[in-house]
């Protein structure tokens, strides 16, 4: 593999171990938008142009901001008393290990029948709206319904209860 | 039960059939048996409808009663010996039969129309004794009751169906010697009667026993296969018992203690002078005519049994018993007589010593002998019981002889009829039926085989018999009246059975004096002439001269004692000053009462408290025993409850709720617990199928 | 090692982080986070084989990714929205402390 990819690859698991490990949660979350933009260049490196602006754009732009809000809203950058792990990490870690465990050797054991390098696929933002509105017109029309409905649900979710009422 | 009719005249043997009286013959008994039955259903007030169908019923057996003996007279007259019987069986038992059956014959002829027309007389007696009873209605059915069993004795041709009405009989002599139960004497009076002539009817019984097992019939008369018929007497005479007996004399002997119980011999004499506690009427019929009566009946039927065995001229063992046993009877009772002076227990006693000569006239000198005397003193024993009866009932219930006096005046009828009965009683001579009678005993005594003592104690006896009548009659009618508010003659319904009576007593000597010997050859099947001849027997009027003697001697003692004297009742009998020791004696009725209550009465209370000890200990013990163990046993099962049964459910529910809690603890209200198990989950299934897809 | 392993083990390695921090961190939005991390190990995993799989003109792979991002994207405004709401209530984001469901 090139280098390129050692050190996106480094970069991105570098910022996800960060926004996993660190006290602070606020760092965390700029922890996490590094891993954002790590994955970002990652799909870039895969000739998923389309995918990558996509990413940076809605996650770095959309959730990240998000994280921080929610972070800021509910006082999370004071650090707690009783330490930032539950007091049972280990038994999380050792589920977490089993599965990286499982996967990477479901991975390593079928190396061989995986598929082959191939041509580099050129994608056209054309292409892609051909295919929204052609193919895949049902799942665009029920995310449009599931992001309706997850605006107006978010919303009633963090409103502020009327006094005397409810 | 199998009515297989059999029956044969006796004699000529070519007559097979049974007249129609015989066959009728059973409604005798019946009759007052079911007016008795209707009688108990009736209400206590209807006094009327309970008499007339006692009276009726009666009235009915009379009449069939004489027509049976018309019959059997008539056959008598032909020259034929009427024996018929009517025989069933009432079961079976294995290969053996309980035969039942009734017969006709001379005896029992004589006794039924004897029986059925005293019972009614005093029946008639009743209406007016016992008019100012309020029980009168249980009177008269009890009194049917008993007429029906007495019937039924004279009838039976099966000794089972005589022990039965025997039973039946000593049943309601108790029921009414207890008539007046709400008087202790009276009931325990009853209790001693039952009992003491139970003591009788227990060797009866071993006596019926051994009898059948030895002949297989109870019959007496069953056309030559009956058990006194002589194929049964002489399989009886084969077998040897006891003490020099054969079978024969052995069960005579024990039949003879059934009869010494019912009739009042010595030993067992006891009951009948606290008898008296019953109504008069009842003392008439039932202690003095007929039920005590039925013990020498009986020996006078089972006589080919008793007399089985006998040389010519001699006598049997049984039969030599029966006469010493009447002997002593006759002049123990006699000798007690002397020295009462209830007016009733007087009399009582006359019955036990007269009931004495009835068996040793038996046991000395044959059926008929017995058996003329019974008739006789039926009719004279009763007639003095109901004057006695007519005498207390004048003055008002007073039955102490010393508080009487004067009532010749007084009650002119009952005095005519009471001496014509006492000198009955007495043998006075010629006119009297009690001579004729006593004379048959004192002759068939004085030519006895055996010994000669049983005749002078008779002749005693008769000595003593004319003193205690004297006396009770000058006691009673003679001087002057020493009672309370003075007496009066009886009403016409009472005198005129007493009128009755004294006319038998006279008459019915007729029948047996030797000039004309028509009872005994009627007995016994023979032709009857009359002829003066017969009074020309060798050693007859020397007889008749000596007991006549003895009468006028026993009444002049008598009346020089007592004669034309009143002694005031608190001093002493002229007798008693005379002799006060022997008077003592007598007075306390020679101590018979005192040595059973020391002897058996004692044993009997001893055993009792035996009987309760074993009770209350042993068998007590061993229920308490068993009860303790069954607690034991209980705790037991307490203790396996508690703690088994109910700890092992308690520890197994608390080990579900243990098991529950754990099981709980997953629940940790945690998100993040959940999310572990999901990722846990998700990563085992992932791994089967990974694992399952590498083949 | 063929290109495609390799970033599927990057994904996967991706994934367990994303894992094991939402497993263990005490702040629910930490959790979100991991949360995040997960679904964005996916979209790794749809493109890495979109590219390296048969007919990528086909465009399944990362339509696919896209649609996720769109999902996961209104899933983190409503779960972010429900935190808040939680925090005001229970005024901490502790999740540990959070055990009324307990049984």
């Amino acid at each position: 593999m090139s280098f390129v990819f050692y050190l996106l690859a480094a970069l991105t698991v570098a910022g996800a171990f960060a926004a996993m490990l660190l006290k602070n949660t606020v760092h965390c979350a700029l922890a996490l938008t590094v891993a954002f933009a790590g994955l970002a260049l990652l799909f870039l490196n895969l000739d998923a142009q389309f995918a990558g602006f996509a990413q940076i754009l809605v996650y770095i732009g959309a959730v990240a901001i998000l994280v921080v809000f929610a972070i800021l809203l509910t006082r999370g950058s004071e650090t707690p008393r009783d330490g930032v792990f539950s007091r049972t990490w280990f038994v999380g870690l050792l589920i977490a290990a089993g599965v990286f465990a499982t996967l990477s050797w479901a991975v390593l054991q079928s190396v061989r029948v995986l598929p082959h390098e191939t041509a580099v696929p050129t994608v056209t933002v054309l292409q892609i709206g051909n295919a929204l509105v052609g193919r895949f017109v049902l799942p665009l029309e029920i995310v449009a319904l599931l992001l309706t409905a997850a605006t107006i649900g978010a919303v009633i979710v963090a409103m502020h209860e009327k006094e005397g009422q409810q | 039960m199998l009515m297989q009719e059999e029956i044969v005249a006796f004699y000529p043997p070519t007559q097979y059939y049974v007249s129609f009286i015989t066959s009728q013959l059973w409604l005798i008994p019946t009759m007052p048996i079911v007016a008795a039955g209707i009688i108990a259903l009736l209400k206590r007030l209807r006094r009327k409808a309970s008499v007339t169908l006692a009276i009726v019923s009666l009235s009915t057996s009379l009449l069939l009663s004489l027509f049976a003996f018309m019959h059997v007279v008539a056959g008598w007259a032909h020259g034929v010996a009427v024996r018929e019987t009517v025989n069933f069986t009432w079961f079976q038992f294995g290969v053996s039969n309980v035969d039942l059956g009734w017969l006709l014959d001379p005896l029992s002829a004589v006794m039924l129309v004897m029986v059925s027309f005293v019972s009614l007389l005093i029946f008639i007696y009743s209406i007016g004794y016992m008019a100012h009873d309020e029980n009168f209605t249980r009177f008269f059915c009890f009194m049917s009751l008993f007429s029906g069993a007495m019937l039924g004795v004279v009838i039976a041709n099966s000794l089972l169906l005589l022990f039965m009405c025997w039973e039946l009989v000593g049943l309601t002599s108790y029921l009414l010697i207890g008539f007046w139960y709400q008087k202790p004497s009276a009931a325990a009076a009853a209790k001693k009667a039952f009992l003491t002539t139970r003591v009788g009817d227990v060797f009866f019984l071993l006596g019926i026993v051994w009898l059948f097992a030895q002949t297989g019939t109870l019959l007496f008369y069953n056309n030559g296969a009956g058990s006194i018929e002589s194929a049964a007497l002489s399989s009886l005479l084969a077998q040897p018992a006891a003490f020099g007996l054969t079978a024969a004399g052995a069960i005579g002997l024990l039949i003879f203690a059934g009869a010494a119980g019912k009739s009042g011999q010595f030993p067992l004499h006891v009951w009948l002078p606290d008898a008296m506690e019953g109504p008069t009427p009842v003392s008439a019929l039932i202690h003095a005519a007929t039920m005590v009566a039925a013990g020498v009946y009986l020996i006078a039927r089972v006589y080919p049994l008793m007399q089985a065995g006998a040389q010519s001229g001699g006598t049997t063992a049984a039969l030599t018993v029966v006469t010493w046993v009447g002997a002593t009877t006759a002049v123990f009772a006699a000798l007690i007589a002397v020295a009462q002076n209830d007016i009733k227990r007087i009399l009582a006693y006359s019955t036990i010593s007269q009931l004495g000569y009835m068996m040793a006239g038996l046991g000395m000198g044959g059926v008929a002998v017995g058996m003329f005397h019974l008739i006789t003193h039926a009719f004279f024993k009763s007639l003095l019981f109901l004057g006695a009866g007519s005498v207390i009932h004048g003055c008002r219930n007073e039955q102490d002889i010393r508080r009487m006096g004067g009532l010749k005046s007084d009650m002119p009828l009952t005095f005519l009829t009471y001496t014509i009965g006492m000198l009955a009683l007495c043998g006075f001579p010629l006119l009297f039926s009690g001579f004729w009678s006593k004379d048959g005993i004192l002759e068939a005594a004085q030519h006895w085989s055996v010994a000669k003592a049983p005749f002078y104690m008779l002749v005693f006896g008769a000595l003593l018999t004319a003193f205690y009548m004297t006396r009770q009659v000058i006691y009673i009618f003679g001087g002057h009246w020493r009672g309370g508010k003075a007496a009066h003659e009886s009403s016409a319904v009472m005198t005129v059975p007493l009128a009755i009576l004294s006319f038998f007593a006279m008459a019915l000597g007729l029948i047996g004096t030797p000039a004309w010997t028509w009872f005994r050859a009627f007995l016994e099947g023979r032709a009857a002439d009359f002829t003066w001849r017969g009074f020309l027997e060798p050693g007859l009027l020397t007889l008749m001269g000596v007991s006549t003697l003895v009468v006028l001697v026993g009444i002049g003692l008598g009346w020089s004692l007592y004669g034309d004297r009143s002694p005031k009742p608190t001093e002493p009998d002229a007798l008693e000053k005379a002799t006060p020791l022997i008077w003592g004696w007598l007075h306390d009725r020679l101590y018979v009462d005192e040595l059973y209550k020391v002897t058996v009465i004692a044993f009997y209370h001893w055993w009792g408290y035996v009987a309760d000890w074993l009770d209350c200990r042993v068998w007590g013990g061993v229920v308490a025993g068993v009860a303790w163990f069954f607690g034991l046993w209980a705790q037991l099962n307490r203790l396996l409850d508690n703690n088994l049964v109910d700890g092992g459910f308690d520890k197994g529910c608390d080990e579900l709720a243990v098991g529950g809690g754990l099981l709980a603890r997953v629940q940790t209200g945690r998100v993040q617990t959940y999310l572990r198990i999901l990722a846990l989950a998700v990563l085992l299934l992932a791994a089967i199928l990974m694992w399952s897809s590498r083949a | 090692m063929t290109p495609l392993a390799s970033y599927l083990l990057v994904a996967a390695l991706l994934f367990s982080i994303g894992l094991a921090g939402a497993l263990t961190r005490r702040n629910a939005i930490l959790v979100l986070i991991g949360i995040e991390l997960m679904l964005n190990a996916a979209n790794l995993n749809l493109i890495a084989f979109w590219r390296y799989g048969p007919h990528p003109e086909l465009l399944t792979g990362m339509m696919f990714a896209i649609f996720s991002i769109a999902v996961a994207a209104a899933e983190a405004a409503v779960g972010l929205g429900l935190v808040i709401q939680i925090y005001r209530h229970a005024h901490t984001t502790d999740l540990d402390a959070m055990n009324r469901m307990k049984g």
